[in-house]
């Protein structure tokens, strides 16, 4: 799968066929994506990221990458639980390097095409991901967590959850390891809705999670190790792809749109296609700085250890509050483009989910949060 | 040495522990030492020391325990400060 163009024609092809005609459905209900979760699994895409001597797809970050931005050309919902899954992926195969992780990885991921979710936030912390509450229960090979979440996406559809936790009950807040929670050995209870302005097709509901299984699902890697190196830079890269995925959408529209306009009066160039031009100038460099990040990680794989650094945690921070915040003003402006015609519900260029979902990504895990970190970092960071 | 790293912990590191009396290899990560206050100490580090932390040693590592902290250090301030302090 390395380089190759074929993915891309693939997800292509699956995201026609699939994700486009449930995604309307999908935001209306709220429902989960199945049919194009399915279709990603049919495709053994949910392995892509495992390595080849694994028997996964031995895809790069920037290929997946790829694949969430087409996929969330379509359907916001399932690029985002498309993501999120890869991101658990990553932090598996990169931080789980036990015999039994790896069989995990190798029967399950590959073998099962698992779904896997997260759960790093918690009812009582306030947002913060590097501070838990619960504690694990470890004694004679076996573990017990018992942790409430106030989301976790698509739990209620996932095969394993990765959760957070302290690493014992007498470790402090920050002190926490990544657990690995597999069905059967573990049940969620629904503890509130996911009724939301977009993003709806994630169904993040809240759950009081409880596992019990062997201590061998319990990462070695310090959760604070993982996060820097793994979780944080994948989430961003990602993340950014999801919603360059609707500026994508958003833009196709609005160009669409203006093709139309100048098709009605040859000669004239439509008033709307200068703004068409101002769109181009502010989304053509997101797509570069997001692909470019990607790439920036793929670079680091082999020998610097860019991922540790801080330099390249300022990079990915900055990369999750602009692409957070163009997304809305490109949808915006292709809103404006557009017109009445982009406002409507039941038009071919209706704007409206997308508008709805990108205003998530400012949200999710909140700029101001990400702003504070970064000027931290800042304060000691030396200029490559 | 030791003992200013110490009151730097102390006064910065926000640990639920006595840095005075912490085991000089103990994991500062896992006595609560969060990233956060992690900065702090470094810059709270650089103005005690009077030096500033190049590019390679701004990781985790670095601060990981007190023994990790004065190897740093070591290599950044001149034999003569050392001896002053």
């Amino acid at each position: 799968m390395r380089g190759d163009a074929g993915l891309s024609d693939r997800v292509h092809a699956l995201a026609l066929e699939y994700v486009a005609p449930a995604a309307d459905e999908v935001d209306r209900d709220a429902r989960f994506p199945k049919e194009s979760i399915e279709a990603l699994r049919s495709e053994r895409l949910l392995s892509a990221l495992v390595p080849a001597n694994l028997g996964g797809g031995g895809a790069r970050l920037s290929d997946i990458a790829a694949v969430v931005a087409e996929l969330g050309r379509h359907c916001a919902s399932t690029a985002m639980v498309f993501a999120m899954h890869q991101i658990q992926v990553a932090c598996l195969v990169r931080h789980g390097d036990t015999a039994f992780l790896t069989d995990y990885v190798r029967e399950e991921v590959v073998g099962g095409e698992a779904l896997l979710a997260s759960a790093t936030t918690e009812v009582g912390i306030g947002g913060d991901v590097r501070s838990s509450s619960c504690a694990v229960e470890a004694g004679g090979g076996r573990f017990r967590l018992h942790k409430q979440a106030p989301v976790i996406s698509y739990g209620q559809f996932a095969d394993a959850i990765l959760a957070t936790a302290r690493r014992c009950e007498t470790s402090p807040p920050s002190d926490q390891v990544l657990v690995l929670c597999r069905r059967p050995h573990l049940s969620l209870e629904p503890i509130s809705d996911w009724d939301t302005f977009g993003f709806r097709g994630t169904c993040s509901l809240g759950f009081e999670l409880d596992a019990d299984d062997v201590d061998d699902c319990i990462l070695s890697d310090p959760y604070a190790d993982i996060s820097e190196r793994t979780m944080l830079p994948v989430s961003h890269i990602l993340w950014a792809h999801v919603w360059l995925g609707i500026a994508d959408a958003a833009v196709s529209t609005a160009r669409a749109h203006v093709r139309r306009e100048a098709r009605k009066k040859p000669g004239a160039t439509p008033p709307a296609a200068v703004h068409l031009a101002e769109l181009m100038a502010v989304y053509l460099p997101f797509r570069a700085v997001a692909e470019q990040v990607a790439r920036h990680f793929d670079e680091s794989e082999h020998g610097t250890d860019t991922l540790g650094s801080l330099a390249f945690a300022i990079e990915c921070n900055s990369l999750k509050v602009a692409a957070s915040t163009l997304v809305v003003d490109i949808v915006g402006r292709a809103m404006r483009i557009c017109g009445m015609t982009g406002y409507r519900e039941d038009s071919e260029f209706a704007l409206g989910r997308l508008l709805r979902d990108a205003h998530g990504a400012t949200l999710m895990v909140n700029n101001d949060r990400i702003l504070a970190n970064s000027a931290q970092m800042l304060l000691v960071a030396k200029e490559a | 040495m030791e003992q200013m790293i110490r009151q730097v912990l102390a006064d910065y590191g926000r640990l639920p522990v006595d840095a005075m009396t912490l085991d000089v290899d103990a994991d500062l990560y896992r006595c609560g030492l969060t990233s956060h206050a992690s900065v702090n100490v470094m810059l709270a580090l650089e103005d005690a020391f009077d030096v500033e932390f190049p590019q390679e040693l701004l990781r985790k590592k670095t601060f990981e325990s007190i023994f990790a902290i004065e190897q740093a250090l070591s290599g950044l301030v001149t034999s003569d400060r050392v001896s002053s302090v």
